[in-house]
């Protein structure tokens, strides 16, 4: 048997065909990341709880308010329910969660055992911010003092990291970024809708 | 004369083209890595609020996304300006969502389950009513971690 010579395949148009299907993924996908507030509900309601809600002792409850017209009322303590903007929100909200000067009228601190840099350590575990809107009250306006909430937490997790292990939270490993979370524990609670001025 | 007179006329030599396709291909197949494909026709319109405390999704496979917001311009001669919920391909009503969970949890993987989230995408003059509703019907059907979907500031 004579070897025959195998005509060679002409290959010029797989350049085009490659083309149009880059120019199809091109066309279908999205390259942008969703980025977002991650944030946990609690569990669903039942009876029992509704008919008996948890007591919260004055001092410990910080109540984020927003009305219809998207004004942020304060109600803290024993005191008396005041306006602030969004941009104070922050601030007060972490002088509330970590209460440094361990004053009376903000949460109280006890002794917990926390993971092991920290081991038993004063702490206010039994804080709560209640937020609460109303059902006419703008996303956005909710979302921002969502975000200053947990802005509070996540500020204050990171000056803990940075004191404790010397680096910005982001960079701890996870049993560091861990330890910070439960020594500030994220309480946010976000009440049933309620209807106001209607 | 003879220095400047007319040559002989020079040939281009052809240009190599056998590693063009390569190329296209390594190029195609990045596309094909790092995008997903665009899952749903959007029927509402939303700009979603900015914020600083984000955090970026990994794995969009595990992510189910609830849309909020008005009806765009070929939807609104019929039904109206306000805001709507859209999920999946479709508009929906509150009560769709406990089903419309069921469905993408099923969808998952066993080991996957407990890392679903839902993300919420909701532009940012919707009224907290619908949104309350909304996230109350995800907590009955124990979607808990959800995502306010929003940009950078």
């Amino acid at each position: 048997m004579g070897k025959r010579k195998v005509p060679g395949i002409n290959a010029s148009s797989t350049a085009d065909i490659s083309f149009i299907l880059l120019i199809f993924f091109l066309v279908t996908t999205s390259m942008d990341t969703d980025r977002g507030l991650q944030v946990r509900l609690p569990q669903p309601p039942d009876e029992t709880q509704l008919q008996d809600p948890p007591k919260i002792r004055k001092r410990n409850s910080l109540v984020v308010n927003v009305n219809m017209n998207n004004e942020i009322l304060i109600t803290q303590g024993e005191k008396v329910p005041y306006v602030i903007p969004v941009t104070e929100l922050r601030a007060l909200a972490k002088e509330f969660i970590a209460n440094p000067d361990n004053r009376p009228d903000y949460p109280e601190k006890h002794a917990e055992k926390l993971p092991d840099p920290f081991g038993v350590q004063m702490v206010t575990s039994k804080h709560v911010i209640s937020l609460q809107t109303d059902r006419a009250t703008n996303y956005d306006t909710y979302f921002q003092v969502e975000n200053e909430l947990y802005g509070a937490y996540n500020e204050l997790r990171d000056e803990l990291a940075r004191k404790t292990f010397g680096r910005p939270f982001d960079e701890c490993n996870e049993d560091q970024q861990f330890a910070c979370r439960m020594f500030y524990k994220t309480m946010i609670s976000e009440a049933e809708p309620r209807t106001y001025n209607q | 004369m003879s220095k400047f007179g007319k040559k002989e006329k020079a040939e281009m030599p052809e240009l190599n083209t056998s590693s063009l396709p390569d190329l296209i291909f390594s190029i195609l197949f990045f596309f094909m890595i790092v995008t997903s494909m665009r899952e749903v026709e959007l029927k509402v319109e939303f700009k979603i609020p900015q914020g600083t405390e984000l955090e970026k999704l990994e794995r969009k496979s595990l992510v189910s996304n609830i849309y909020i917001g008005k009806p765009t311009r070929d939807y609104r001669a019929k039904l109206g300006v306000s805001s709507r919920i859209q999920l999946n391909d479709k508009f929906a009503d509150v009560s769709h969502i406990r089903e419309y969970i069921q469905d993408e949890r099923e969808g998952l993987a066993e080991r996957d389950k407990p890392f679903m989230k839902v993300s919420i995408k909701a532009d940012v003059n919707t009224q907290m009513g619908i949104l309350t509703d909304v996230k109350m019907e995800l907590r009955k059907a124990w979607a808990l971690a959800i995502v306010y979907s929003s940009t950078q500031r």
